[in-house]
């Protein structure tokens, strides 16, 4: 059974908490005394209706002012799929948390108000979905119901889409429109009886079917060494273990590798998980890797393979960064720049371009980049970073910025 | 078989593996970062699958932490028992604190009425033995389908002096970066199975064939019927004169203090039967929660306070 996380992105009231909710209903996930409580919510709320936007509307605060604050993260499961949603909001001054919440994301999931069309923020999270590389984009038009479920009027919504996604997509990418109600369930696990002109798939349908494809297998092979295990008992006097997560592509037993930073080679004579060895291991495994040599590596070190003639060694380079942080990022700064699990000191040279993502422009002078912004800085690392570029190997080409001294992390930042 | 049913079937024993490798390398970033952590450990199923993912993360070396118990006093019998195998069969050090020593040094206040738990007096003794142990970084089993308040919490959740959970503080976590820098006086706690659910945990001790405490499973129980529910009755439960204990086929779905967890009648003598129950469940997993009850937004106030 796989794991599909999904983002989910809207303006304040698009109904993104409905949808989520009748997702939720329609696959049975919510029980008997959940609904109940929803029940008597709702007739609190003087609704004549189950309010299902209730059900993810979770910290107090939320409820006080009516929406969504941070990234919330919900499960459900059909026998095909388990799925993580990481429900992000969508105001303006929250593109922080939709970056975070789409971090992980294999799908992103944006609504319109089929009463508005487009709206700012259609443009920022297509925008967002892009910077990220969300291999699926599913655009729902939702509250069909306002609009007599009018075919002629998703049509329109649809073609001025088509164009604003022309213009963010990359190859790759595969993007689908699909018209819906959350309110009255039309669309979502069930074809929209009121909506006969729609040929295509339902949510549920789009999610189940999508196949993302083991890219990550086949992508070069990174190993970041995150502990070394060294029991010292008798019956592993010698023992020395490699433990950590492929970040990307397949090692087996038998393998020549490189260490980087500090280029050593040696052979892979084991992958362990646990008690049972393994011949091979691919990206998201967990494991501890032996090797037919003692060399020295520690905790930070990359382990690649030794055929690779090019290795991913970065001191002075460029990455798009969107800031997280109340105070702003300027040039000249340092910082403690995280890779994986290698953290360096990092100083800010010089940030070249600010993106505004609604409008698909840029700005070129630039002396600092506020909290939610997004742009392209140069930055020197103290040490090498085994980086490679974001849009080529994703899993491997990420980093986080970390203020030294409120120890936040205020900035993620992708390699170019 | 109906459609549920075999929709139920469909499920059963499907553990997604992806989930472990996030665990594995969520436990051996705690051992990397962090100078003094603990596994907190409750005796429930989730701290017991937390003690298998240490247990996995760094074989064939023993688990580099101890596992840290807050006693109240008033817990299941079943559960001490098994705490204390557990740790001799994973070698693991175990750290033993008592509620009732916070009470007898005038910490911590013994609730009264019929509702009276030790469920809110814990977070005092947990609050002093982080101190006393000047721990760091403190593993917990929660996990964010468990409760709203809980999905928005962080895999590592930094927490202040007093141990205080604020949510506009929280860090962002992008990809599977963690930041466990903290200031002298802050700790983090952190929930490697922050993404699995409760039938994921059931399905993962099948496969791997966990022990798990025996009042997991369906057995004979005195217990007294209050507020539609079933509970276990014990010297430390304040019994009203109207409520006759009677004797009937229970289990528990979560197992907390005697006088906070509700049994559900069942008659589920293996793991199957539990998930299936599970699967096919009328009442969420913290609808047997009694301290959740008292208000809608009970779990989020006692995690302000400092709550696990």
């Amino acid at each position: 059974m796989d794991i599909l996380r999904i983002a989910t992105a809207g303006s304040v009231d698009d109904g993104k908490s409905t949808l989520i909710g009748r997702l939720l209903y329609e696959t049975n996930s919510i029980t008997k005394d959940k609904i109940e409580a929803l029940e008597s919510a709702s007739k609190r709320k003087g609704l004549n209706f189950l309010d299902l936007s209730l059900l993810t509307d979770g910290l107090i605060a939320e409820r006080e002012q009516g929406i969504t604050i941070d990234v919330a993260n919900i499960y459900f499961s059909t026998p095909t799929r388990k799925y993580i949603i990481a429900d992000t909001p969508g105001h303006i001054e929250y593109t922080r948390n939709m970056v975070t919440g789409a971090s992980n994301a294999k799908v992103s999931l944006i609504l319109v108000d089929a009463r508005q069309g487009i709206v700012e923020q259609t443009a920022r999270h297509l925008s967002i979905a892009s910077l990220l590389r969300i291999p699926k984009v599913i655009i729902c038009v939702n509250k069909m119901d306002l609009v007599q479920y009018e075919e002629s009027k998703f049509n329109e919504i649809q073609h001025k889409l088509s164009e604003l996604v022309s213009k963010t997509t990359f190859q790759g990418q595969t993007v689908s429109y699909l018209p819906i109600s959350s309110l009255f369930g039309q669309n979502i696990t069930k074809k929209a009886v009121d909506m006969p002109w729609f040929n295509g798939n339902t949510l549920l349908g789009e999610l189940e079917t999508f196949e993302f494809a083991e890219t990550l297998a086949q992508a070069p092979a990174r190993f970041p060494v995150q502990f070394v295990v060294r029991p010292m008992t008798e019956a592993y006097h010698d023992y020395r273990g490699y433990a950590g997560k492929i970040s990307s592509g397949t090692f087996k037993v038998g393998d020549e590798i490189r260490v980087l930073p500090t280029g050593q080679t040696s052979t892979i004579a084991t992958i362990e998980k646990f008690e049972n060895s393994l011949e091979q291991a691919i990206a998201g495994e967990s494991i501890v890797m032996t090797l037919s040599n003692d060399i020295d590596i520690s905790r930070g070190n990359s382990i690649v393979l030794a055929s690779e003639t090019k290795v991913p060694s970065l001191k002075d380079f460029s990455a798009h960064v969107c800031w997280l942080d109340h105070q702003a990022l300027s040039p000249g700064k340092t910082y403690l720049l995280q890779h994986g699990i290698h953290v360096t000191k990092a100083k800010i040279i010089q940030i070249t371009e600010r993106l505004d993502v609604s409008q698909q422009t840029s700005e070129t002078e630039v002396g600092q980049l506020n909290l939610n912004e997004i742009g392209k800085i140069s930055l020197r690392a103290a040490q090498a970073i085994s980086a490679d570029k974001y849009a080529e190997n994703p899993s491997n080409g990420s980093f986080i910025l970390i203020d030294e001294f409120s120890n936040s992390t205020v900035g993620v930042g992708f390699v170019d | 078989m109906s459609t549920k049913m075999s929709a139920i079937h469909d499920k059963i024993g499907q553990f997604p593996r992806e989930l472990e490798d996030e665990s594995i390398y969520i436990m051996r970033e705690v051992a990397a970062q962090f100078e003094r952590p603990a596994l907190l450990f409750s005796g429930g199923k989730d701290s017991i699958t937390l003690v298998r993912l240490a247990q996995k993360a760094f074989f064939p070396g023993k688990i580099p932490f101890p596992l840290v118990h807050i006693d109240t006093g008033h817990n299941f019998p079943e559960t001490i028992e098994f705490r204390d195998w557990l740790a001799k069969e994973t070698g693991a050090e175990l750290i033993v604190r008592y509620v009732q020593d916070s009470i007898d040094q005038g910490k911590a206040k013994e609730e009264s009425g019929k509702y009276a738990s030790r469920n809110v007096l814990q977070t005092v003794t947990l609050l002093d033995t982080i101190e006393e142990f000047k721990f760091d970084a403190c593993i917990g089993g929660a996990r964010r389908d468990e409760e709203k308040a809980r999905a928005k919490e962080r895999i590592f959740s930094v927490r202040d002096d007093f141990g205080q959970w604020d949510a506009k503080r929280q860090r962002p976590e992008l990809f599977d970066m963690l930041n466990g820098r903290i200031s002298v006086g802050e700790n983090v706690r952190v929930f490697p199975i922050s993404n699995w659910t409760e039938l994921d945990v059931w399905n993962y001790i099948k496969e791997e064939k966990m022990e798990i405490p025996s009042i997991y499973f369906a057995h004979q129980r005195q217990v007294i019927q209050r507020d539609g529910m079933l509970w276990a009755d014990s010297d430390h439960l304040n019994k009203e004169a109207d409520e006759i204990p009677f004797e009937t086929t229970v289990r528990f779905r979560t197992v907390g203090d005697m006088t906070c967890t509700a049994a559900v009648s069942s008659h589920a003598v293996d793991i199957d039967v539990i998930i299936e129950e599970i699967l096919s469940a009328e009442i969420s997993e913290r609808g047997a929660r009694i301290d959740d009850k008292r208000s809608e937004a009970a779990m989020e106030k006692r995690k302000q306070q400092g709550y696990f």
